[in-house]
């Protein structure tokens, strides 16, 4: 699904590596973890692959289903299938969530070439997945991420998910500024949308969220390198033993 | 002073023969004082405090130089139930305008014929008290030379909105006067779309009688015209006055607003959305007095600027002695879309009160760098995500509109003139 090949990466403005030869392949159907201290590199990762501005590549490649996407604009890659959840989802005043949602589901559409959904059916289909989400009529008409609680503001993003049906799903921090419950129903929205076909990239500090959502694939993150890969132990051996003692025996 | 105004169109046409020529007795009572108050004045000149921003040459010279053409706004509102007046060149159209059970609608060219009319009262009347503390006399020029307008006296809860809608072609200048007296616990809605003129010099008075209600929406567009407002308004006791304006287009615009809350417990609301691009000046100019006790304003100004266009706010809040437990809230920003554009602000609180809260901003940005990833992350092109996004921008400004169905109107014109660019 995803291939990430000797990815070097820094800053657009400044003269600071960030990410420094990156190799990641990610099988279409599994569940990726990538945990890694604060700095490791793992957001920027998340950003350059979505297509922020400010970073520069300076060496290696990613390529989704064998295409490159490092060279095209964010809602290309967003329309080849590559879907973000922000750590921090932004709030958009004035613009109603649905008319939000029917913008970037039909933007997409128009992007492939498909035909755009029209107002009753995009109706019908978003109310079904924003209940499994309990996201309540009056969330979808209030204006983007405004006012949302933290929880409710990753309910939102899982529901854009949901919506988009991306084929690579990253998560950065989904977990953040979460209490039980609400990552208990976030991951219940992710868990919902895993298929045979569908790839995740979840970024996390805390081994917590993986508890919920399991993964397939644990890769540890430090000084903008993988430095380990294992499975789903990995990141208990963290959660017991913080990170000092990967970074011991690498360096 | 007077020599150089001497050559410019408005004073060439104060000769008192012609001013009054067919007038009935109030009406060349009005003009006659108000000619006078113009001549006192004197036109704005360049280096007038109060024209630092916006240049007042083009609204005094001789000649129009424009060719008026309509863009946009037509059809606006067309699938809402009102009550309409047609403007042409600067003429109400019908020989009779339409009637309501709460309301009167007259021309000021009719009613300006008769020797007594209830318009007296309001007519140059406002206009007058609002050239204290800053003579405004092009306004005053206004109340001179006019010769028509929609007169309305509301004496009920008017049942639609009423909706003047103005057409003209070629190089034509429009003086229009429109006077609307609301009485005690009357409302009323007034629409404005369309252009007047080339040219336009547009006075609005406004007399809301205590527990009245007064709802203004404007939507001004056109490409080349010339356009100066003024709107003066006598707030009663517990009574309300919002005011909204669209700006999409024209090269020129100035919106004077003159508000006077003169009873205890009254709110007004003065908004205003621009969206200039490239040979585009547009001035916001608001004064409001508060002269009474537990009053609440609102000033939400907005200007999305591209191409070199130009946003201009001067925006006054003052507060008189007595006036306690005033709520004063202004706000004024603009959102720059490029290097070349720019907006100038000059917001002023005047407070001889103590026990007031007024609050007042004024921002510049350029479009929110996170906030356009976002929206292009889930696959919405830049050009889109921008217009969005500006959309949001101005999203605070069409709230003010009380009528959830005209700001939903407001809303779709503005995302169509948004896509349509």
């Amino acid at each position: 699904m995803l291939n990430i090949k000797n990815l070097h990466v820094k800053l657009e403005e400044e003269d600071k590596q960030i990410l420094k030869g990156v190799n990641l392949s990610l099988e279409p159907g599994k569940v990726h973890a990538i945990m890694g201290p604060n700095g490791s590199g793992k957001s920027t990762l998340s950003y350059v692959l979505s297509g922020k501005d400010g970073y520069e590549v300076t060496d290696g490649s990613a390529q989704l289903e064998g295409v490159d996407i490092l060279d095209m604009e964010a809602e290309e890659r967003a329309a080849a299938g590559l879907f973000l959840a922000f750590q921090y989802p932004v709030e958009i005043p004035g613009v109603g969530n649905m008319t939000f949602l029917r913008t970037a589901v039909n933007a997409q559409r128009k992007l492939r070439g498909e035909e755009e959904m029209s107002a009753g059916e995009f109706l019908k289909v978003v109310r079904a997945k924003a209940k499994d989400l309990k996201i309540d009529a009056d969330m979808l008409k209030r204006p983007v991420n405004v006012g949302f609680s933290g929880g409710e503001k990753k309910r939102n993003e899982i529901l854009q998910m949901a919506m988009l049906e991306p084929k690579m799903c990253i998560l950065d921090e989904t977990d953040s500024g979460l209490d039980v419950d609400a990552m208990k129903l976030v991951a219940q929205g992710v868990n919902a949308l895993r298929d045979d076909k569908r790839t995740f990239l979840v970024i996390t500090h805390y081994q917590r969220l993986l508890d919920h959502i399991k993964p397939d694939v644990v890769h540890i993150m430090a000084n903008g390198r993988i430095i380990k890969t294992g499975g789903p132990e990995l990141a208990l051996e963290v959660e017991n033993n913080g990170y000092a003692d990967l970074l011991e025996e690498i360096a | 002073m007077a020599a150089s105004s001497q050559k410019t169109l408005p004073t060439r046409a104060l000769r008192d023969a012609d001013l009054i020529d067919g007038s009935g007795a109030w009406a060349k009572e009005a003009r006659l004082t108000a000619s006078d108050r113009a001549q006192a004045a004197g036109l704005p000149q360049r280096r007038d405090e109060y024209w630092k921003y916006t240049r007042p040459d083009a609204f005094v010279q001789a000649d129009v130089t424009l060719q008026a053409s309509l863009r946009s706004s037509l059809g606006l509102f067309d699938q809402r139930n009102t009550i309409s007046v047609a403007f042409e060149d600067g003429k109400i159209q019908a020989a009779a305008l339409p009637s309501s059970a709460q309301c009167t609608l007259e021309s000021l060219a009719s009613a300006s014929i008769l020797d007594l009319h209830w318009a007296r009262d309001v007519y140059g009347r406002l206009e007058e008290a609002g050239q204290n503390p800053v003579k405004r006399s092009l306004a005053a020029v206004n109340t001179a030379v006019a010769r028509d307008g929609l007169l309305v006296n509301v004496t009920g809860a008017v049942e639609a909105p009423i909706h003047i809608h103005a057409t003209s072609s070629g190089q034509s200048d429009a003086t229009i006067h429109h006077v609307i007296k609301v009485a005690a616990g009357a409302e009323v809605t007034l629409i404005e779309t369309g252009q007047y003129g080339a040219r336009s010099n547009i006075v609005l008075e406004v007399d809301v009688a205590d527990g009245g209600r007064f709802h203004h929406i404007r939507v001004q567009d056109g490409n080349e015209r010339h356009m100066l407002t003024h709107i003066f308004a006598r707030i009663g006791a517990e009574a309300r006055f919002k005011s909204f304006t669209l700006t999409a287009g024209g090269q020129l615009t100035r919106n004077e607003c003159v508000l006077q809350l003169l009873g205890d417990d009254a709110s007004v609301s003065v908004a205003g959305a621009c969206l200039g691009d490239g040979d585009f000046h547009h001035d916001d100019t608001v004064f409001i007095t508060h002269d009474a006790v537990n009053c609440e304003s609102r000033q939400v100004f907005k200007k999305v600027l591209r191409n070199g266009a130009v946003g201009v706010f001067q925006g006054k809040i003052l507060v008189k002695a007595g006036a306690q437990k005033t709520d004063g809230y202004q706000i004024s920003q603009s959102l720059l879309l490029d290097d070349d554009s720019q907006f100038l602000a000059k917001p002023e609180l005047e407070i001889y009160a103590d026990d007031v809260a007024c609050s007042h901003g004024s921002t510049s940005g350029a479009i929110d760098a996170q906030a356009l990833f976002y929206l292009r992350s889930r696959g919405v092109p830049e050009a889109k995500a921008v217009d969005l996004l500006t959309l949001s921008f101005v999203a605070e400004a069409i709230e003010e509109i009380e009528d959830e169905d005209l700001a939903q109107d407001i809303l779709d014109h503005l995302t169509e003139t948004l896509s349509a660019r």
